[in-house]
């Protein structure tokens, strides 16, 4: 195998099925990335207005920020393929088990006994 | 490029074993290191428990005990037991799923570069200005600028390199457990040594991050003035409990899972029979593993946070107590009818499980938020860590010491020797912890250098001494055993001295560089026993004998870790007096480091064969 | 081995995962990352925590600006994607494509850690000091971190754009590229949740 490893390639061994596949695929990458750019600008709006309370904008923004973590894990890291099911079970619980954390450090430190 | 395996004798030995990236040479290398700084903070525990035996001794200063019992945790934890760990794991998991080596061969090295430089980085505190003193959990604000010592420098850095080792390695071991299986080998096939691998490297993952996080805010906070744990200036204590054990409790965990595994090996081996109930093994490590993380809040009690949040907290770290006791059954429904041996080994193996229940039980115990009050900080607790980290842990090392070292070394430990080591252990282990449990509910406090005599603590203090010296002998006895049984036992010729189960026994003793000569075909769980009953007793090949692939032995994991010291010394000699300018030596410390980095990922190394007919030469050599 | 793929077609469709080495990488650089997901948590929840407590120096309200921050949210949203192009080209084996997609990754990574650096600046003269309070501290501390992280990436994808600069796509620096892409969504990642609840929810609580 090693003498392979650094050989360059002539062509892709796609077929024309995969290459369809694979732009299509592209397409709606680039689609994510005009939808994450819409929702960047729709928070920094919801804050930068000052019209809104805060009661509704703190919500609102972490909630827009979790919509763009699932887009950019899901499509831009490919988590959604198939093949990725390791990743996938460490990515989720690495969040699960960092929710706590930061929740406790902010609301457990010994300022209001809860 | 592709050179024959013949180069790879010619090196010196010196050269052979800095470079090394195979698997089972670096587990000796842990072995050894781990050893040494076993032997290093067990000293310190006889030294602190003598000045302990009587009321009001002056054998060392209040300074000096502070410096100990901190060395003496610390050590343990990050560089005695952790890499005894790995280096049973290097050696063993490999094999037994049936790899050539683990994912990353050169990772493997860098970490235990960085584990052991770290360490000495560590110990280099008794030589400038005294060691760490704050205890092993280094709380704010005795630890910080204004209160801690040079040593605390130490502490933070030290293990800030060792730990960045410790995850490297835990992130090798994860992909190599679930990347480089032989074919065949299922992960419900995979022998319990390697689950709770898997496992502990998770938990490393998940933890020792974090506490690379908590490690630089301190740094930060003592070396260049941050306000984190400074009141005045906005600043917060707590804070550096939650994320110290945000990481140290599933440090527990990491230690205690793999004593687990090496139980679950060596219980079957010496029961002739399979492990009890693998399935309910398997989820109980895994539940014990999630839990591990939501349960941290019980070292905090006394803190003040709250009821609600006690309450939660006291809750979660009871319900660890089944998963646990799924595990105790099992291995006493595995022994339960089973054609019994106990040498050494078995008879270590046996003695955890008890021994793992009382600390157990008392871990409950402390586990009820109201009554921890008048245990915390006591020896009841000091009690209660010990009976899991001696009792359970240590007592797993040495069966797992006994169990693989014909594998590891060529001969067998002699067991006479051996049975004498394990009941002066065991009976010194008893003695000295035991009574603690109730010299804590006494009142007599944790961390103290001495005490009055009359308030009913003499005795037992002295009997918790006496223990450990007894402990102290036996450890003697394993040097003993183990320099007479180089020079005095037999060689062990076949490939399975102890007719057992697993993977790992079905390679030659002692084991060739590239392990399998053909990856073997896994039929079962516990193969080699499949095949002794349903084959002819060897592993059916799972590819036809061709050359093999070896990655190339490489220096650069000693000098990126070697950068990493320099550069670590040079932060701390923000508090020193030294010649020479801190910034001068984090410069060099840094070119070191990422110039061997850079070095690195301009190499162009696949790696080099070993050919065929030298395969063949040399399996026919050890047959 | 078992990393045996069929090279006579010409490149792997997915060239990263082609051989065992590449798996290896693959999902090593996933576990790094998950790890990294619970050290960024430790550091948000130290910032969320000690956000108050600005021990009557400069608060988050005066300092930050937003229109610095859009651009450049804007500057690494549009690295991550260029990363994405990247990849594909390689799938499809256009080193070319690759190439420019990587070096316009990297210059976009430079403007962003410019500002960075520019911004950092300015709240220091605006009086914002790293000893000042436990909320400079903080900020500075996962805002650099954050940096730092960009500044690795940078040095990582120069050092395979060198070294890789003739060669095509092969089946050794395949994963690598991929690794790299991995990390810098990554750090896009971390950088969403820093504008979020460091810069918009200061201007907005």
């Amino acid at each position: 195998m090693a003498e392979n490893l650094d050989q360059s390639f002539e062509e892709s061994s796609m077929s024309n099925e995969e290459k369809r596949k694979i732009n299509r695929e592209q397409r709606i990458q680039i689609i994510a990335f005009a939808f994450m750019i819409g929702i960047t600008i729709l928070a920094f709006l919801a804050v930068g207005s000052e019209q809104l309370p805060g009661v509704f904008t703190i919500p609102f923004i972490l909630f827009l920020a979790f919509v763009q973590l699932i887009l950019q894990l899901y499509y831009f890291m490919h988590l959604k393929d198939k093949d990725h099911g390791w990743p996938n079970s460490f990515m989720i619980s690495g969040l699960v088990l960092a929710a706590p954390m930061v929740v406790s450090l902010i609301l457990l430190i010994g300022i209001v006994k809860y | 490029m592709v050179s024959e395996a013949t180069n790879t004798l010619k090196k010196s030995v010196f050269w052979d074993w800095m470079t090394t990236v195979d698997h089972k040479k670096i587990a000796i290398l842990y072995l050894l290191a781990g050893t040494l700084f076993f032997l290093k903070a067990g000293l310190m525990a006889v030294i602190f428990r003598i000045q302990l035996i009587a009321p009001e001794m002056e054998f060392i200063s209040g300074q000096t005990f502070n410096e100990f019992i901190t060395m003496h945790g610390t050590l343990m934890l990050f560089l005695a037991v952790t890499p005894i760990f790995f280096a049973f794991m290097n050696f063993v998991v490999p094999l037994q799923i049936g790899a050539r080596d683990v994912a990353f061969p050169f990772v493997n090295a860098l970490g235990f570069w960085l584990f052991f430089l770290g360490g000495l980085l560590l110990s280099l505190s008794w030589f400038f200005g005294g060691a760490p003193d704050a205890g092993w959990t280094s709380y704010v604000p005795l630890a910080s600028r204004e209160f801690g010592g040079v040593g605390i420098d130490f502490y933070v850095l030290g293990l800030q390199i060792s730990g960045f080792g410790t995850l490297v390695s835990g992130i090798n071991f994860i992909v190599t457990i679930i990347n480089m299986r032989a074919p065949g080998m299922t992960m419900m096939r995979l022998p319990l040594f390697c689950w709770t691998t898997l496992l502990t490297s998770i938990l490393i993952v998940f933890a020792f991050t974090p506490l690379a996080a908590g490690l630089a805010l301190l740094m930060l906070d003592r070396i260049f003035d941050a306000q984190f744990f400074i009141p005045g200036e906005g600043g917060n204590v707590v804070i550096w409990q939650h994320i110290f054990w945000i990481f140290g409790h599933p440090e527990v965990y990491i230690l205690v899972l793999p004593a687990f595994g090496m139980i679950s090996e060596v219980i079957p081996a010496f029961s002739k029979k399979r492990l009890f109930g693998y399935t309910s093994m398997v989820f109980a490590v895994l539940i014990i593993a999630f839990l591990s993380f939501m349960v941290w809040m019980h070292h905090m009690f006394t803190v003040g946070i709250g009821p609600i949040a006690n309450s939660i907290f006291a809750i979660s770290t009871m319900t660890i107590a089944v998963p646990t006791g799924i595990k105790i059954f099992n291995w006493l429904f595995t022994m339960w009818g089973g054609k019994l041996t106990f040498n050494t080994a078995m008879i270590f193996a046996a003695s955890f499980v008890p021994t793992f229940v009382l600390g157990g039980v008392t871990g409950v115990m402390l586990a009820m938020a109201p009554v921890d009050h008048l245990y915390h900080d006591t020896y009841f607790v000091v009690a209660h860590f010990h009976y899991i980290i001696v009792g359970g842990i240590v007592l797993g090392i040495f069966a797992a010491l006994f169990y693989w070292y014909p594998k590891m070394f060529g001969h067998k430990l002699n067991e006479t020797l051996g049975m004498i080591m394990f009941w002066l252990f065991y009976i010194g282990f008893h003695l000295t912890f035991f009574i603690q449990h109730i010299l804590g509910l006494v009142g007599m406090p944790r961390r103290v250098y001495t005490y009055l005599e009359g308030q009913g603590m003499d005795t037992m203090n002295f009997i918790s001494t006496i223990g450990a010296f007894l402990m102290a002998v036996a450890v003697i006895i394993l040097i003993i055993n183990i320099v007479y049984s180089a020079l005095k036992s037999e060689p062990v010729t076949v490939d399975d001295p102890w007719d057992a189960r697993t993977l790992e026994w079905a390679t030659h003793t002692p084991v060739p560089e590239y392990n399998f000569a053909q990856t073997p075909q896994v039929r079962s769980l516990d193969p080699v026993f499949y095949e002794k009953i349903h084959g002819n007793g060897k592993m059916k090949p799972a590819e036809p004998l061709d050359d093999i692939h070896m990655p190339s032995g490489s220096i650069l994991p000693f000098f990126i870790s070697l950068g990493l010291f320099i550069a670590g010394f040079g932060f701390i000699s923000f508090h020193l007096d030294l010649f020479i300018s801190p910034y001068v030596l984090i410069a060099i410390g840094g070119i070191v480091t990422f110039g061997s980095m850079g070095l690195r990922s301009m190499q162009t190394d696949h790696g080099y064969h070993i050919s065929k007919e030298t395969v063949e030469e040399m399996e026919k050599e050890l047959s | 081995m078992a990393d045996t793929a069929d090279l006579s077609k010409g490149l792997p469709t997915n060239p990263e995962k082609a051989t065992l080495e590449g798996k290896n990488k693959f999902l090593g650089m996933f576990v790094f990352l998950a790890g990294e997901v619970t050290m960024f948590a430790t550091f948000f929840g130290t910032y969320l925590g000690l956000r108050d407590g600005t021990a009557g120096g400069p608060e988050p309200a005066d300092l930050f600006q937003l229109p610095l921050v859009f651009i450049m949210t804007m500057i690494l949203l549009t690295s991550s994607l260029t990363s994405v192009l990247a990849v594909y080209a390689m799938k499809k084996n256009q080193f070319q494509k690759l190439k420019l997609w990587m070096w316009v990754t990297f210059l976009l990574g430079v403007s962003f850690l410019s500002l960075e650096i520019y911004e950092f600046v300015e709240y220091y003269e605006h009086g914002l000091g790293y000893t000042s309070s436990a909320f400079a501290s903080s900020f500075y501390t996962l805002v650099g971190l954050h940096g730092a992280h960009v500044l690795f990436g940078l040095g990582w994808i120069l050092l395979l754009l060198l070294r890789y600069r003739g060669t095509g796509v092969t089946l050794s620096n395949a994963p690598k590229f991929y690794a790299f892409s991995l990390y810098w969504h990554f750090i896009d990642v971390v950088w969403v949740f820093i504008f979020t609840v460091v810069y918009l929810m200061g201007i907005g609580a």
